[in-house]
């Protein structure tokens, strides 16, 4: 298995793990009772913005000890660059990810304006960003192993 | 992915010269082994430009390193 097939598998794992964990943590500390609001659009814009960093910064740290382990294990060089295929590859993965996020945003909208609660909205933005990351990185493992 | 009608020789050609390895012309032509495995399986039709380096690192004409039509290597 190539190391860009490797990452790809490592990435999903990756998010599916910082997505659960962290769903889990904020899970048991949700407010019991109703929130107002205010509240609630501050409850879940702050969950949005914690879990964007707190997911940015562990992707980073995952990479560097994939690279480690990579080199440890296999004794090869990470590739250093990405040429024509890598960026072919990256465009439909992006375009793929992208796809999902719009339809989970035009979704979102679709609760608002069928009057769901505004958790909805977010729970749906959310879900839709995490299914968006994980079809980018299946998106570049499907075409690593099968050919664009 | 069954629709790539651009094969090439590249792994004949290799042989020919000098038993190449695909790391040898990856380095050769400025692209990662990845890639020279992904063109040699018929999984990736390659740029024009990327075609001529490769049919360059070979010193033969481009038409043949690659052909157009099945892409069952002759």
């Amino acid at each position: 298995m190539t190391y860009q097939e490797k990452k790809s598998i490592v990435s999903i794992i990756s998010a599916i793990l910082i997505f659960v964990s962290f769903s889990a943590y904020k899970y048991v500390r949700y407010p019991e009772e109703g929130l107002e609001p205010t509240e609630a659009l501050r409850y879940w814009g702050s969950f949005v913005l914690v879990l964007t960093l707190v997911s940015i910064l562990a992707h980073i740290v995952i990479s560097i000890v994939f690279n480690i382990v990579f080199r440890i294990t296999t004794g090869e060089k990470e590739p250093t660059f990405a040429d024509e295929l890598d960026k072919h590859i990256e465009l439909k993965a992006n375009r793929n990810g992208f796809f999902v996020f719009i339809l989970g945003f035009l979704l979102a909208m679709g609760a608002l304006a069928i009057e769901q609660p505004v958790q909805v909205m977010f729970v749906t933005l959310i879900v839709s960003g995490f299914i968006s990351d994980i079809t980018g990185s299946v998106t570049k493992l499907y075409h690593y192993r099968r050919g664009v | 992915m069954g629709k790539n009608l651009v094969g090439n020789h590249i792994r004949k050609l290799r042989f020919n010269h000098d038993e190449m390895t695909q790391q040898q012309l990856a380095d050769k032509v400025g692209v990662t082994r990845q890639t020279i495995v992904a063109l040699e399986k018929g999984n990736y039709s390659p740029s024009l430009e990327l075609a001529f380096r490769i049919a360059h690192a070979f010193s033969m004409p481009l038409e043949e390193v690659f052909f157009y039509g099945d892409n069952t290597e002759e």
